[in-house]
């Protein structure tokens, strides 16, 4: 992942709207998302977002703070990519060939995929790992044709510290 | 005990201390309506929504205390819409009650239905949609909570009819008193961190050239005295930003008075060769910095403000102090006094009699009346300020006319100056000088207003005249939307471009008269003292004057939208090198 990208993860209260403050401030302040992934946690009164954010539409330090300053935003982490696991998933769609079967099967085999569904003339796969692996897998999918892609946007977490 | 949440709402606000609210009633807040009959709250009504929001923040501004606005759902929300961004840039303390359309009707294009906390986002510090009817003493609670801590602004709180419609059962339920708030991402900082302060204060000990920039922050703040008791400890002249007029007073020798795209050349170019900028509740807003990368390119910057977002936002800073200002210059202050033991200020005895010899060759003028020429504008101010008493209230509109009020009155007093700022919103000027006449019933109050921004707004007169604000307003009818005129002038070849209005139409005095107000007109200069003269002892109704000024009166100094301050146009007979 390129520096310009920045992993935040914010806590929100669990309140309707909160998702359209969030991306509403980063629309109007010009900030732009690079993905945003959202779920609730453990505590029902609370969700998660990881959002992803290109520092070169704006200084870090203005998208952090003028987040903060929602009402419902609770808490913000910074996480740097080496205090920090990253994961994604991607789910895809891709054109099967009967001379490009087996090249596909093996390129699904050496990324560790699973395949999903599988048709006459395609085939469905996923895999979860580091965004750059999924961006890897998805340029080697890519060779073959795909048909539809869904990624859901990265999710993180810090590490434990030792 | 069970309420119903009309009966709620009311009490809520009763226990926010609430004793005036502005608003118009239709069918979604109607059922709260009926409650208010109940209540010691005063409804002042208004006729245009949009009034209502800004007398609740000409209120604010006068009083300090938090504006309160109920009006219905769709049109009448989105007719607060500028109040509330007018309030979100100028961080004045508001909280607008709007009704909606009933729960289930909610999201299937109901009549009058919009999505008012959707439309609203973007222009309230925070918005409530109530879902609940219980909710309601919490969410009033709460929403006054956010609109008057931290940074003041507007907050909306949206709530369906049938919640508080005492015929309705899923209005009803069990009465309680909200102590905590239930708003666990909101807790601002108020107290400075003590190790930043210090730095400031050591920083303020380095320098020869430093400058007391101002802003709206220290009226919010309410920390007049503690500016004015910093600048006199240190002997450093203090500017004022629009927002900051009264926050210092213009009669002290270390006033500079306004800075910016029209503030006094003074201002404006000792910030520019300044070498530290004590920045205390000022945003480095466009109109105040010029072009930013030249910006007083020297200065190195302490900026204390209670919103941190503001931090390196604009201009960044090498000493920045979170908190309330007030409490911040108490403790820079301290610091100060503590450092003075051991250190001593350089000499600025240079940079100060740089500053009083700019004072002395540009002090802000205009040209002498000629026979034939309309009234000079900056002579009514002149009179006007001459003539009514030192505390008096002065609220403006948007426009030359605001900037003459702004340069040409003298503000000793905080609370004395209601203007928009940050959004610059025609027709502030007349709902927000009845909003501050209601908070203010004993004092006088002014309005300074351009005919373009009259036209926007005047029908509140009408209001103010039922509901017994006597207000007064100078319209300074240039017949022109002058400030665009200026600028067509200067910068577009003198090629106008939709900015006649023509002074003649309305006959500003017999609209005054038809809204039960005293109309008087004024065309010549010996008139002017006169008429103020009798405004002044006008108690009972409003009074309009329409002052025929001068359409070709431009505002001076000026640094043009997007140059450096270091090229400040001044007045023309002042010599531009
Ligand atoms: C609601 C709104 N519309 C347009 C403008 C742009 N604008 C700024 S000043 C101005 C002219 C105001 O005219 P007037 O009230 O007569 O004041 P003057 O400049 O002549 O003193 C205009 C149109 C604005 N600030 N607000
Ligand atoms: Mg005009």
């Amino acid at each position: 992942m390129a520096e310009q990208f920045h992993t935040l993860v914010v806590r929100v209260e669990n309140k309707p709207g909160v998702l359209a403050r969030v991306s509403g401030l980063f629309a109007r302040r010009g900030f732009n998302i690079q993905s945003l992934a959202v779920a609730p946690t453990d505590n029902e009164l609370f969700s998660r977002l990881t959002i992803v954010v290109d520092a070169e539409s704006a200084p870090m330090e203005q998208i952090v703070k003028q987040l903060d300053k929602l009402i419902n935003v609770v808490r913000i982490q910074e996480l740097s990519p080496s205090d920090s696991v990253s994961r994604e998933l991607i789910l895809a769609t891709v054109n099967l060939t009967e001379g490009s079967e087996d090249n596909i099967m093996r390129e699904i085999e050496s990324f560790d995929a699973n395949v999903l569904s599988v048709g006459d003339k395609k085939i469905m796969v996923s895999l979860s790992g580091p965004p750059d692996v999924i961006n890897e897998f998805e340029t080697v999918l890519e060779k073959y044709g795909i048909v539809e892609v869904q990624r859901t946007g990265i999710v993180a977490l810090a590490t434990i510290a030792q | 005990m069970k309420t119903n949440g009309g009966k709620a709402l009311m009490k809520s606000l009763e226990a926010q201390g609430v004793e005036i609210v502005f608003g118009l009633p239709g069918g979604a807040i109607l059922p709260a309506y009926d409650p208010l009959l109940d209540s010691s709250i005063r409804h002042v009504l208004v006729r245009h929504e949009q009034g209502a929001g800004h007398m609740a923040e000409g209120y604010a501004h006068a009083t300090g205390l938090p504006g309160v606005a109920i009006v219905t759902s769709g049109p009448a929300a989105t007719n607060m819409v500028t109040p509330l961004a007018d309030a979100m840039l100028d961080s004045v303390p508001l909280v607008c009650i709007t009704g909606q359309v009933a729960s289930g009707a909610i999201g299937s294009d109901a009549f009058q239905e919009c999505d008012t906390t959707g439309i609203t986002m973007a222009v309230t510090k925070h918005n409530f949609l109530v879902a609940d009817a219980s909710e309601i003493p919490q969410v009033i609670h709460d929403a006054f909570h956010i609109a008057t801590t931290g940074r003041p602004g507007p907050v909306l709180v949206d709530i369906p009819k049938d919640l508080v419609d005492a015929n309705n059962p899923v209005s009803h339920f069990d009465d309680y008193e909200p102590s905590e708030h239930d708003l666990p991402g909101y807790s601002p900082i108020q107290e400075p961190d003590p190790a930043s302060v210090l730095e400031a204060a050591e920083l303020i000990f380095q320098s020869t050239r430093p400058v007391i920039y101002s802003g709206g922050g220290i009226l919010k703040a309410r920390a007049a005295e503690q500016l004015r008791e910093l600048a006199e400890l240190l002997d450093i002249h203090v500017v004022t930003t629009l927002m900051n007029r009264g926050g210092f007073p213009d009669d002290h020798p270390l006033a500079l008075g306004m800075p910016g795209m029209h503030g006094n050349y003074t201002a404006v170019t000792a910030i520019q060769e300044s070498d530290l900028l004590i920045t205390l509740g000022a945003r480095f807003d466009d109109r105040v910095t010029g072009k930013v990368d030249e910006f007083a390119p020297n200065a190195k910057v302490i900026h204390a403000d209670i919103d941190p977002a503001e931090f390196n936002k604009v201009r960044s800073a090498n000493v920045s102090i979170q908190g309330d200002v007030g409490q911040t210059i108490t403790e820079l202050i301290k610091a100060l006094k503590q450092l003075s033991e051991t250190k001593d200020h350089p000499d600025r005895s240079a940079w100060k009699s740089q500053i009083s010899g700019w004072k002395e060759r540009f002090p802000l003028v205009y040209d002498e009346w000629q026979q034939g020429e309309g009234l000079k504008p900056q002579y009514v101010i002149e009179q006007l300020r001459d003539n009514t008493p030192d505390d008096t209230i002065v609220a403006s509109g948007v426009g030359q006319h605001q900037m003459w009020a702004s340069q040409f009155w003298k503000f000793n007093h905080p609370y004395t100056w209601i203007n928009s700022g940050g959004l610059g919103t025609m027709g502030f000027a007349v709902p927000a000088a009845i909003g501050a006449k209601a908070g203010k019933p004993d004092r006088m109050v002014w309005a300074i207003d351009g005919d373009g921004c009259f036209q926007m707004t005047n029908q509140e007169l009408v209001t103010a005249r039922l509901e017994n604000f006597p207000v007064k307003i100078a319209v300074l009818n240039n017949g022109y939307l002058g400030m665009v005129r200026q600028w067509q002038e200067l910068f577009y070849d003198e090629r106008y471009s939709e900015v006649h209005l023509q002074p003649d139409l309305p006959d500003y005095k017999k609209l005054a008269e038809a809204m039960g107000c005293v109309g008087i007109r004024v065309e010549s200069p010996e008139e002017v003292k006169p008429a103020i003269d009798q405004a002044n002892e006008i108690n009972d109704r409003p009074v309009v004057i329409d002052f025929r000024t001068e359409a070709s009166e431009n505002v001076y100094p000026m640094v043009p939208a997007g140059k450096s301050n270091s090229d400040v146009i001044v007045h023309p007979s002042q010599g531009n090198d």
